[in-house]
Parts: structure tokens; sequence; C-alpha cells
């Protein structure tokens, strides 16, 4: 099915050769980062994990997102999302890959990472991790594999994908909860350790991954002629505005209790990420630009009149997602390594080594949703022409 | 007698694979054997780190320069891509939240000495994916630099900033090259591992020895008549974070 891929518009294949060109830049500067070794990046002695494990913690959300669309569907039977299961599939098999490039990229030994299996250790949330990523690859080829071509030949499923389906869900649901423990099992680590961590991971996944999906579906209506439709739209649009709801409510009650309690281990973490410590105010602009972010999209999507527009809906999508990034890629990794456990304050902010290596990752998830989205029109296309 | 190929790799393949394992063992045995013969026969390894006595010598770095070029570290002169297996820090920051205003100025001032407290229930240890750090039973928390994948997992689950990782390539930045101890690569993670190489051969850990005051007691937790016992039952002593539960193995008196 992977030959349809190969024949396009010259649009489609400007933005796969833009695309091209973006993965092999990523290629030369990672060449250049195994060559000298990790020093090249902003990371330090204090500050550990940085811009690559943020990527890779952000986009396990965009991955389990897909859930948002498969629950619906095949569990509640909600017929009009019958449409974009496969494209919320795709998306989080772009979303897996780019999770797995980012830690490749970010480990030091790289050629030893089959280490991982050959000294399997299940006390490592890490080991867990990486098997949970693993099965959901898996899961969500399959899966979207064997609907596509039954799709293509004009029949029903096969009876046995039912239930691997009904498995991807709560699995979905593992993934990012693993992904959580990874830091809120930490003592060392008080600002990720807190009961609420898993929990606000889904919520941030459940609301930045469909926020994602509206305007994935809102771009294929414009440049092909496929289009979902009005009502799974506004369906997703609920699903992020209950969603984003749930991510502040987890927020504000992490602020709370941080700052109420002003356990200086806890408090000072928020500190630095809302007004600064010790004259490091990195991220302080950058918290509040995701704060109006969270504000605004919650007017546009609370209020009916807002939501039901779409063009209103657009911003709404694209507010939810920056703010979550934000969150997420910028802030939660590093502010759990500033303060150190010593209680200094050191600074990180990525180089250009990894900003090039990371937009180079996008471009895969990119090329790969593309390429996975083009096959999926095609096969819908024949079907119309036929 | 008929095998076909996929039985004949398998049977080949358990075959290698058990003689492996079969060598690893023989190997640790033979280790264990030889640490009998000529090392400590040591159950609880531990170190009190007594700071009147290390404040005696204002400014003295011998202990430091002793592991590190014992051990190979390298030398880095910024703050980014620095490597340590001990080193000092002021009172406030070895012993975070446990000062105050009015603590002796003596004390707050001047520096404490850290290194890997080998925990007894190390949390870096938890968290390797590759079992590339481990504690072996007498209490040291070992490291295998040939295993380590750079994951930094162990620096992220350390509560007390005792791990480094090679960022760069270390081999230019040793200054003097100790040939009787490895190198490290670029990629993987260090600290200290309580001399493990010299215990084996009956000596003290580089820093004990090297210490003009005595300030750094070493031995055996297990053996009540040890010199480390008698100073922990007579004098107060601390231990960093001790309310994480990592129960640290290096005891200070204040």
């Amino acid at each position: 099915m992977l030959e349809l891929a190969f024949s396009g518009s010259k649009k489609y294949w400007a933005w796969v050769i833009f695309l091209l060109i973006l993965i092999g830049c990523g290629v030369l500067a990672y060449m250049y980062q195994f060559n000298q070794g990790l020093g090249v990046t902003g990371m330090s002695r204090d500050v550990t994990w940085g811009f690559y494990i943020a990527q890779f913690t952000f986009l396990v959300g965009v991955a389990a997102s897909a859930v948002m669309v498969v629950l619906p569907y095949y569990v509640h039977h909600y017929k009009s999302f019958g449409k974009i299961t496969i494209l919320g599939e795709f998306l989080a098999i772009g979303a897996v890959i780019m999770c797995m490039l980012f830690i490749f990229v970010d480990m030091g030994q790289p050629l030893r990472i089959v280490n991982v299996f050959l000294y399997p250790s299940p006390n490592s949330p890490m080991f867990w991790d990486s098997v949970s990523l693993g099965g959901y690859l898996v899961l969500n080829v399959i899966i979207s594999r064997y609907t596509l071509d039954s799709e293509k030949k004009g029949i029903a499923p096969p009876k046995w994908l039912k239930p691997v389906v009904i498995l991807s869900i709560p699995w979905a649901v593992s993934i990012h909860t693993v992904t959580a423990f990874l830091y809120q099992g930490l003592a060392a680590r008080p600002f990720w350790l807190s009961a609420v961590m898993a929990p606000r991971f889904l919520a941030t996944a459940f609301s930045a991954g469909p926020a994602l999906l509206i305007l994935l579906c809102l771009l294929l209506r414009k440049m092909t002629k496929f289009d979902v439709g009005s009502e799974p739209i506004q369906k997703l649009a609920i699903i992020t505005t209950y969603a984003m709801l749930l991510n502040i409510f987890f927020l504000l009650m992490e602020i709370f209790t941080g700052l109420y309690s002003g356990i200086p281990d806890h408090a000072r973490h928020f500190q630095f990420l809302y007004f600064g410590l010790d004259g490091n105010y990195r991220l302080v602009p950058w918290m509040w630009l995701s704060t109006a972010f969270a504000i605004i999209s919650l007017i546009l999507l609370l209020i009916p009149k807002y939501r039901k527009n779409e063009k209103l809906l657009s911003i709404a999508a694209i507010t939810v997602f920056l703010s979550i990034w934000i969150d997420k890629g910028l802030g939660m990794v590093v502010t759990g390594f500033i303060p150190s456990p010593l209680g200094y304050v050191p600074d990180y902010w990525p180089t250009w080594v990894e900003a090039t290596i990371s937009v180079s990752i996008y471009a895969v998830g990119l090329l790969i949703v593309t390429v996975l989205y083009k096959v999926a029109l095609s096969v819908r296309r024949m079907l119309k022409t036929t | 007698m008929s095998i076909n190929r996929r039985k004949f790799l398998a049977i080949a393949g358990g075959t290698l694979a058990l003689g492996v394992a079969g060598k690893q063992t023989l190997k640790v045995f033979a280790e264990a054997e030889a640490r009998k013969s000529e090392g400590f026969a040591c159950k609880r390894w531990a170190m009190v780190v007594d700071l009147k006595k290390c404040h005696e010598t204002e400014g003295c770095t011998k202990c430091i320069e002793a592991c590190h070029s014992t051990h190979n570290v390298p030398h880095f002169n910024n703050k980014k891509d620095e490597i340590k297996w001990i080193w000092k820090e002021k009172f406030e920051h070895a012993f975070i939240e446990q000062e105050n205003e009015y603590i002796p100025s003596d004390i707050k001032n001047k520096p404490a000495l850290l290194l890997c407290n080998h925990c007894e229930n190390p949390p870096c240890v938890n968290v390797c994916p590759t079992q590339a750090t481990w504690k072996r039973k007498d209490g040291i928390v070992m490291m295998d630099w040939h295993r380590c994948i750079g994951c930094r997992y162990c620096m992220a689950a350390c509560p007390y900033s005792s791990r480094s990782f090679n960022w760069r390539e270390p081999r230019p930045h040793i200054k003097q090259l100790n040939p009787d101890f490895p190198t490290r690569t670029r990629g993987v993670v260090e600290k200290c591992t309580f001399c493990d190489e010299r215990l084996a051969k009956g000596l003290k850990p580089a820093c004990v020895e090297a210490c003009p005051n005595k300030a750094m007691v070493f031995g055996d937790l297990e053996d009540p008549n040890s010199e480390i016992r008698t100073m922990l039952g007579t004098n107060f002593s601390m231990r960093r974070k001790p309310e994480l539960g990592t129960q640290p193995e290096i005891y200070y008196i204040i």
C-alpha cells in the first residue's frame, strides 16, 4: 500500500523534499554530536536532561492521545469518528517514532542501547517505558494496517482485530503513566515528586493531542479534498476542552501544594518557573506565555459560540498545543534540576546542535505522518471513484 | 540422527549462552576467592569524615588530588563539563535545609567533603536500565563503564549530586595518566567507587591515606570493635538528607 505515497502533486513533493532537507541537516548535526560527545548540548553536570528528553515526554502524550478517537469509535460506537480513527493512529505512529529518536539522540553511548534489552531491569521505569512504547508502536502499526487494508478491499476488518484495538486503549494510558513514573518516583527531585504528575500528563496528552488532530483535519480540508465534516471536529473540541480544564485544575493543585506548604524544596522550583530564582529568569517569560495561551484557549473553547466557529477553534487548538508544549517541552524537565539538590541555580538553554537535531526529528515525524496520511487519503479517493 | 537447521541453531545458541554464563560465574567466584585471600574480608564499608580535623589545614586538597590522580579523573576548567569524585562544598550546600543563621562561623564558612554516599538503598541503582550500576555485598555502589549507555537516569535519581557524566572526551584532560587504572570514554557516568581496586589489595581508599590530619576514617560497620564504630559510638554524627531513606554510609562529625 505504501506505493501510494510515491505519486503526488508538485506541492506534495515540495513538502516532502523540504522535510528531507531538514532531516539531512539533523543528520549532519547528529554526526557532529556523535563525534564530540553530548558536551555540544546545553546540558551540564547539574542539568543532566534537557530539550531532548522534554520533547520525548511531550510526544509520548501526542502518541497516547490516539486513544481519544479510538475509544469513542470502538467502545462507544461513535460513528462520526470513523473517518478520523486512522488519522489518530497514524499520528500515534509518527509520534512514537519521534519519541524513540529523541531518546536515542540523548544517549551518551547510543551504540550500546541494546543493553536495555540484554540486561532487562524491571526495577527501572526506563525499562518499562521502552517496553510499553515499543508495544504501542507495534499495536498501532497492526491496527492501522489491517483496518486500512480491509477498507481498501471493501470487507469488514478481521475479527481478531477488535481485541487488539481494545488492548491498545489501556496501553495508550500506560505509555504516559510509565513516562510519568520516570519522574515522579525520584526522591531526589521534589519538583517531580508528585502523585498528580501521571494524571496531569494524561490531561495534557488528551488536550494537546486532539488539538493537533483538529488542526490536521482543518489542514487536510484546505490542502486536499478530504473533509472529515464538522461533527467529529466539534467532538474533538469538546474532548480538548474537558482535558484542558483538567490539566489547568491539576496544575493549580501542584502550585497550591508547592507554594502554600512553603517547603523550600518544593516552592523554590515554582519560584524559578514563574518568578525567577537567584537572578535566573530563563523560563519566566515562557511560563507566563504558556499561562496566557491557556487562558485564551479556555475562553475560546468554553464559550460554545466561539468553539463552533472553526476559525476561532483553530486559534484555540493552536493555543492549547503551544501552552502545553511550553509547559512540558520547555519547563517540566529542566525545572526538576533547577535548583539542584545542593541548592545551586544552574542555567540551561538548548544549543544550536540540540535545536537542529530536534527540528529534524520533528521533520521525521511530519514525514511519516505525511506519507501515511497520503496513503490513507489515496485509498479513500480510490474507493470514492470506483 | 536427524537435526534440522533451526534445532541446530537453538542448541548452538543455548550452549553458547550457557558457556558465557558459566564463564562469568567462574570469574565472579575467582574474584571473590582472590579478595578473601589478599584483601579485607568485610561486610559493610563506611566512612566517617571528621570536619573539625579536616578544617585544621585550611585550603587542603590532598584527598581530592590523590583520588583524582589515582582514578584518572579528567580536569575540565568549567562547571558544565566538570567531573569530580570527591570535592568540597560549603555547609549550606552540603547540608542543605539544615543550616541556620547562628551556627558557628567556622562550621558555616568552612567546606565539607562530599563523595558518593554508597547508600544502603541507592536510588541510582534502582533506576539504572542496564544494571550498569549495582550494590555490592560489601556495600559499595559500583559502576560498569563498559555497560553504561549514558542515559544519565542515575544522575537524576541521586539526591547528592555525586555522579558525573563524560560530556566530552575525557582522556586529553587527564593531567597525569595512571596506567594502573582504566580511563573512561565519553558518554558514560562515573563516580567514587570507595577505591574497590585498592580494597582488593588490602589498601585503604586513596583519599583516606592522603589526608594529613586523619580526618577520614574508613572501616567495617559490622565489626563492633572497628575504629569507625568507636568513633560513631562516641561522637554525634550527621548524614546528608537522612529523611529520604537512602541510608548514606558517609557519616560526618561536625
